[in-house]
């Protein structure tokens, strides 16, 4: 039997993870995109983790609502991305300084 | 060790290390790559603690859906990885002190609550299935949620199109709603002309009036 503490081991260490690429590829968007992604998955185990453990079904619908927010965010984020590369034609968030503030 | 035991180990192992591959890949492409066997672990993982239905929608809307349109904005941009990767591993130090610290957080918060001798409660879930159960909380207590969550979604599906959307400015075309819209007045002038010409003078040709 796999205990809730490892569920939520892999989870701390699946946003750890993601963090410490943040910071590495700051100046590709497309994997700061990725890693988002990675941060969002590790929150939903740990919900499902707990709804789990907890016998309570409410956690799974959250996850569910995440997904759904998660998905619009990456198709929007996409869109931006594609229309900035067409505008701009660099991805790189350092040449990215069109706003003078 | 129990076979769940084994296969959280395995799945597991393969969350963590395909993650790092998608940190730490030198091609994008191959970074999506890792990043779909990511949350196929994952949703393995998920299977073990019986969330059936959000591991198969975890499957079918990130790896079949959202996994594809990030393969398909990599293919089709253009990027310099030289430049992109320039400077990678200089904040290295910086990055692990924070990613450690933050896992020793999340682990010294989470490792010692009173959770941690839970075991799962026996509901009534496993009778009715997953997928049911959830879904019978969804349509009744969620509804709202689940309607805002739509309008989210069609939100987004307006954005992304109104984002990428290029109107050519060189080809010709028709504008329907301006041809529906148009009146008889718009096209034809009824020009009223008094005839120029008597009747008696009728075997010359009339004069046009200017």
């Amino acid at each position: 039997m796999v205990s809730l503490s490892w569920y939520l081991f892999v989870g701390a260490v699946l946003f750890a993870i993601s963090v410490i690429g943040i910071f590495l590829n700051r100046k590709n968007l497309i994997v700061l995109l990725m890693a988002i992604e990675l941060m969002l998955l590790a929150v939903n185990t740990n919900f499902i983790a707990f709804s789990h453990f907890l016998g309570d079904l409410h956690g799974q619908v959250f996850v569910f609502f995440i997904l759904t927010v998660a998905a619009a965010e990456s198709a929007i984020g996409l869109a931006i991305l594609v229309a900035l590369f067409r505008n701009m034609n660099t991805i790189n968030v350092d040449e990215l300084d069109a706003l003078k503030g | 060790m129990d076979t769940v035991a084994i296969l959280f180990a395995v799945f597991s192992a393969s969350t963590l290390a395909s993650a790092l591959r998608v940190i730490t890949a030198r091609n994008p492409v191959h970074a999506v790559l890792y990043l779909v066997l990511c949350f196929f672990s994952a949703a393995c993982l998920w299977l073990l603690l019986q969330a059936e239905f959000l591991a198969i929608a975890l499957v079918l809307v990130y790896v079949g859906a959202v996994m594809v349109l990030f393969l398909f904005v990599v293919m089709m941009l253009d990027i310099q990885i030289d430049r992109l990767r320039s400077g990678f591993w200089r904040h290295l130090p910086l990055a692990a002190l924070v990613g450690v610290a933050i896992a020793l957080q999340l682990w010294l918060v989470l490792a010692n609550g009173h959770w941690q001798f839970l075991t799962p409660p026996a509901t009534d879930i496993a009778k009715v299935g997953n997928t049911k159960a959830l879904g019978e909380l969804t349509f009744t207590e969620y509804v709202l949620p689940l309607q805002i969550a739509g309008a989210i979604l069609l939100v987004a599906i307006v954005a992304a199109i109104a984002l990428t959307l290029r109107r050519r400015t060189d080809s010709l075309h028709q504008r329907p709603s301006e041809q529906v819209r148009v009146r008889a007045r718009d096209r034809l002038t009824i020009v009223h002309m008094p005839p120029a010409a008597r009747v008696d003078a009728a075997h010359k040709t009339p004069v046009k009036e200017a």
